[in-house]
């Protein structure tokens, strides 16, 4: 979370005394940095290392919702629910695609821990969810089997 | 030009059912074309969703979400006639803003 709010801050600072002066409208916050060292990393370690993922604790309170089995591996609806408490982040990894690391949801303001997709598979994988609550990292996993692989 | 998003909000007590469907190709860099040739990656990075002007979800993706991607988040104390804004920014610098309403439950 705190580059989300490091990039809160940055525009705050910037933009307010134009959105002040009223020549911006304060209409999209500005966009959290892509996460360049984590979507880019082919393997699954070093995807949950450009996560910042360390330690990580298996937990029951995240839930997975996907299909055991995916008929088509081009759209595999993902929804993730956490109930762990100050919930911050919820990433969702595919651990055998290309690139791992499907995508990161930055919650705040009143948005509930719980983010609803649909991803690409390559081929039978487990579906792990990252969760980051109070500089902690929980996760939990889920095995989604892929008749046809969505990555050619 | 991107084409608009698709976004439906809609109350169920306090919380905002907000459903958003996308238009992007999002292509991963791994499909090749008839002639063979590697389609190269184009896809949504960023994706923002506020409610009455604040932050709720700020979204980063991989090129691992599906064509024309579909997003679903719950905003809690949410009222019929919130606003919810949803930009989303592609890896070619691409943009696109839509907004909705929340409807009130039916």
């Amino acid at each position: 979370m705190n580059h989300l709010r490091r990039s809160f801050l940055a525009v705050a600072s910037g933009a307010s005394a134009l959105v002040a002066a009223g020549f911006v409208k304060p209409r999209a916050a500005e966009a959290a940095t892509w996460n360049k060292q984590g979507f880019e990393a082919k393997a699954y370690n070093d995807a949950i290392k450009g996560l910042g993922a360390t330690n990580m604790i298996e937990s029951k309170d995240i839930s997975i919702t996907a299909p055991d089995i995916a008929e088509n591996g081009a759209v595999v609806p993902v929804a993730i629910t956490s109930k762990i408490p100050n919930t911050r982040s919820i990433s969702i990894v595919a651990e055998k695609n290309p690139f791992p690391l499907a995508a990161t949801f930055d919650v705040a303001n009143g948005a509930e821990p719980y983010a609803s997709v649909r991803l690409k598979m390559g081929q039978t994988s487990n579906l792990r969810a990252i969760v980051k609550a109070d500089g902690k990292y929980y996760t939990a996993a889920k095995e989604v089997k892929v008749t046809v692989g969505g990555c050619g | 030009m991107a084409e608009p998003m698709r976004i439906r909000a809609a109350l169920q007590g306090d919380v905002a059912d907000v459903r958003i469907l996308m238009r992007h190709p999002m292509e991963t860099g791994q499909r090749k074309d008839a002639k063979g040739d590697i389609v190269p990656t184009h896809f949504i990075q960023n994706v923002v969703v506020t409610h009455n002007g604040r932050t709720v979800l700020d979204a980063q993706w991989s090129q691992a979400v599906s064509r024309d991607p579909f997003l679903g988040l719950r905003v809690k104390g949410a009222k019929a006639g919130d606003t919810i804004v949803v930009t989303w920014t592609d890896n070619k610098g691409d943009k696109r803003t839509d907004e909705a309403t929340v409807a009130a439950a039916s």
